[in-house]
């Protein structure tokens, strides 16, 4: 099973787009990424879902820990993510509250420098 | 030609109890519920989240056990319903025991990285049941196929 990650920086982000199925065997792989970018001083993150096809628990375990860490560092992590099927996972679990959700990588970029429309 | 049904049909899976065979549980359990037209894609979507939490669940039970026996996952197709079973050979947990998550506004949610599985199934299928097996848990999924419901939630 293929996950994709890749790292680009946009405007002091480092944007993280991940591809493919996020579960007990692919989350391993997303965790010690994100873990990589935060040791290597990245500490505003945007993690880009467009193009996650399936996101269980295990994903979303990733993600509360990347926040976590991210804010013991002052950092954030925001999220990009419009398909109603994983942002369902979200809302079941009441993350969406933990969690600014942007529509767009722009939109998270423009959100997460100032503006805010985090919780 | 008669339309074709899954109607009355089990379908069983092994598979052994390893992180990249999830994935493998998703596909057979997805691709059976989509052959039956009573089903919305939304809720096959929901089934295939739960399946993979169960036997998320059941991996990591017989992790835990060090059992390196397989789990089953059973598929029955019925006129109304389907259901799935999900079964561990781990030690068995009970769900009453597992901790109570703090409220999504406090800060000590985020201490709480594992475990968000269990609680998230109910809010999938229609029906869900823990039972213990003697060598393990149980897990059955019921989802209704009748009328067009989107789940208990």
């Amino acid at each position: 099973m293929d996950l994709g990650l890749d790292v680009e920086e946009r405007d002091g982000f480092a944007v993280l787009s991940v591809r493919g199925e996020v579960d007990v065997y692919t989350a391993p792989r997303f965790r010690e990424r994100l873990i990589e970018l935060v040791s290597e001083g990245k500490h505003r993150i945007i993690v880009d879902l467009e193009g996650v096809d399936f996101l269980d628990s295990t994903g979303l375990g990733v993600l509360v820990g990347g926040l976590k860490r991210l804010r013991s560092h002052d950092g954030d992590l925001l999220l990009v993510c419009t398909q109603s099927r994983i942002l369902k996972v979200f809302e079941i679990t009441g993350l969406t509250k933990v969690f600014s959700i942007f529509d767009s990588v722009d939109a998270a970029v423009a959100g997460g420098s100032g503006g805010g429309t985090s919780p | 030609m008669a339309d074709p049904t899954v109607a009355g049909e089990v379908i069983e899976l092994e598979i052994p109890a390893r992180a990249e065979f999830v994935a493998l549980a998703r596909l057979v359990v997805s691709a059976l519920a989509a052959s039956d037209s009573n089903l919305a894609d939304e809720r096959i979507d929901d089934l295939k989240l739960a399946v993979s939490e169960a036997c998320t669940n059941a991996i990591e039970a017989h992790s835990a056990a060090g059992s390196s026996e397989r789990v089953l996952v059973r598929c029955r197709a019925g006129n109304d319903s389907l259901e799935v079973y999900v079964e561990d050979r781990g030690h068995g947990f009970d769900p009453a025991q597992l901790p109570d998550h703090p409220p999504v506004t406090d800060p000590d949610r985020l201490k709480f990285e594992r475990g968000l599985g269990i609680p998230l199934i109910p809010a999938l299928v229609d029906e869900v049941e823990f039972n213990p097996t003697g060598q393990g848990t149980a897990v059955r999924l019921v989802m209704r196929l009748s009328g067009n419901g989107t789940g208990p939630s």
